[in-house]
């Protein structure tokens, strides 16, 4: 599989209380509705300037803070197809791959905003388009990559039943 | 082969050999969330077919973080919630019991079991050798329907500590140094195991502290091993049978172990907005304050309360100043009452909430105007975090706060104990 996008920049701990805040609980189960307010105190109207298929490319520690799985799942929402991250906070790593959120550490200082980015899932490598520059990506647990595969881990539990290793 | 805390209870509840970097199985204990996290955990399971719980005692839902509900958005997440168990038979705690976190150790958790929460602050059931975690809506919802849940078994950090506290100095202090230390990702998909004669001689209820804070390091679990003061905690509690030693063997493999002298550890303050932007109280004294909070998952206890109450006895807090004093679970409120704890406070100013989040995460409560600073004895700052983007948030241990309080400024609390 193959993504394609502009690179969209955020800088190190991208909190949860950054991408989906407290103050907007009561539309915690409204996700469309919230995902309009997606990381805007981060960067004012961000879920306006969002191309589909867009990357977020993030520094250090992405996703820390809460378990709000929420977060990953109104990024998604937005129209973002995957992130790249320099490292990522646990929590947030499992439920990106849960929603179905493709994202991947790797050395994003060499992206720089609006930057064309390719991913390719398979070769594990992503293409600077913009700068001519490839670069690898972390890969992730088998069990991750077969969730992903299945488009997230509640499709992946109706497919095979449970957990397979 | 010697074992860590976390390889031990992982090969237990997964029936195998358990390492670090293994990907494992396990049978979960307990799975648990809470009204923002547990509606989506009931919608993935509704949508997938799978409106059912492995069991019905173990799969508990907390109406905690909005309790009670300010508006009717929430009220209608927690009809979903109930609705949920009066379907599955799954255990609700209402709006007067409190946090999550504590009341999963006041009323719940054993040494041995495994725990997850959708709750990032899980990890505070560590402290009493339990492997505990947060995860998200959708783990938790598989845990809660099928009673299993994949984990990486993680390395473990060590982190021993020696020596006395001095006077003036608790474990929040130290968390705080700790997560300085480590930095805020600096235990990114590890546990933390924290030992010494430091921790040995920490009431149950500060090695809580530690634990909970545990994630702001990045960390998976926070780790104690049990003892006599783990034993003394659940006899209390009426469930001293399920007492079991837990330890991590002596020649255990660690990926680190940093050693720490507690004499060295001062009153600690933490800046906006992250955890690991630690300074001394003496450092930060004189920041002006508008707001002080005592409460949460991490210092909402009876001794919390205590601490500060014994500071703040027969005095006003700052003019001007709001101090809000939010009791972790009903049972601390009820302690509190009775032993006057709350009558102290209430009489140095404080207004005081129902047991449960209150002020925490920036739904209700004491949220910040534009530019105003609290300082907090919860474990998180982050921007935005009490529900304004334009406040600040400083994080401290009870009697920083109380004595903050007083003067209106962060002060170092070694002047008044
Ligand atoms: S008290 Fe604060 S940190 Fe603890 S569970 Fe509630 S919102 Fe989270």
């Amino acid at each position: 599989m193959i993504l394609e996008g502009n690179a969209k920049k955020f800088g190190d701990n991208i909190s949860t209380d950054l991408i989906a805040p407290g103050r907007l609980f009561h539309l915690r189960n409204n996700l469309p509705e919230l995902a309009k307010h997606v990381l805007e105190d981060a960067e004012p109207n961000f879920a306006e300037k969002i191309q589909k298929g867009d990357i977020i490319v993030g520094g250090r520690n992405f996703g820390l803070g809460s378990s709000r799985e929420h977060a990953p799942a109104i990024i998604k929402i937005a129209g973002i197809g995957a992130i790249l991250t320099q490292s990522v906070a646990r929590i947030f790593f499992r439920n990106a791959i849960n929603v179905g959120l493709p994202i991947f550490e790797c050395d994003t200082s060499q992206i720089d905003a609006e930057d064309r980015v390719q991913i390719d899932l398979l070769k594990g490598t992503v293409e600077n388009l913009t700068k001519k520059i490839t670069l690898t990506f972390q890969s992730l647990p088998e069990i991750m990559v077969a969730i992903l595969n299945d488009g997230g881990l509640m499709p992946y539990i109706q497919k095979h039943g449970g957990f397979k290793l | 082969m010697p074992k860590t805390i976390a390889e031990k209870i992982l090969s237990e509840k997964s029936g195998q050999d358990a390492r670090s970097g293994q990907i494992v199985i396990c049978d979960v204990s307990w799975a648990i969330a809470q009204d923002g996290t547990g509606p989506l955990s009931i919608r993935r399971l509704q949508d997938a077919g799978l409106e059912k719980v492995f069991d019905p005692e173990r799969v508990i839902f907390f109406i905690d973080h909005a309790a009670p509900s300010p508006r009717k958005e929430l009220s209608n997440a927690h009809q979903i919630i109930r609705s949920f168990a009066q379907k599955t038979g799954a255990t609700v705690s209402e709006i007067n019991q409190g946090v999550c976190h504590q009341r999963m150790v006041e009323d719940f958790i054993n040494p041995g079991d495994l725990l997850i929460g959708a709750d990032s602050h899980t990890c505070t059931s560590g402290a009493l050798a339990a492997f505990s975690t947060g995860m998200g809506s959708t783990d938790v919802a598989v845990g809660m329907a099928l009673g299993k849940v994949w984990l990486k078994v993680p390395p473990t950090i060590k982190i021993e500590v020696e020596g006395n506290l001095s006077k003036g100095v608790y474990s929040k202090d130290l968390i705080l140094y700790i997560i300085g230390l480590l930095t805020a990702d600096g235990a990114t998909y590890k546990a933390l195991e924290f030992s010494g004669s430091t921790i040995s001689g920490l009431s149950m209820s500060e090695r809580f502290t530690m634990s909970n804070m545990a994630v702001e390091a990045g960390a998976k679990a926070g780790l104690i091993a049990s003892d006599q003061i783990t034993r003394d905690y659940l006899k209390q509690r009426g469930r001293e049978s399920h007492f079991r030693e837990i330890f991590s063997d002596p020649d255990a493999e660690y990926e680190k172990i940093i050693t720490i002298k507690a004499e060295e550890i001062e009153p600690m303050v933490a800046l906006p907005h992250t955890v690991d932007n630690v300074q001394t109280a003496s450092q930060a004294s004189g920041t002006k304050i508008h707001q002080v909070f005592l409460g949460t998952c991490t210092n909402g206890r009876l001794k919390d309360l205590e601490i500060a109450a014994k500071i703040l006895e027969g005095k006003t807090i700052a003019r001007g100043l709001r101090l809000l004093v939010t009791p972790a679970s009903k049972k601390i409120y009820l302690e509190a009452l009775q032993k006057g704890v709350i009558e102290t406070l209430v009489k140095a100013g404080a207004a005081v909430t129902s047991p449960g989040c209150g002020p925490c995460v920036g739904i209700h409560q004491g949220i910040l105007g534009d530019d105003e600073a609290c300082l907090s004895t919860q474990n998180r700052n982050f921007l935005g975090r009490m529900g304004n983007p334009k406040g600040f948030i400083y994080l401290s241990s009870p009697a920083t706060a109380a004595v903050s309080a007083l003067k209106g400024e962060i002060s170092d609390p070694r002047e008044v104990v």
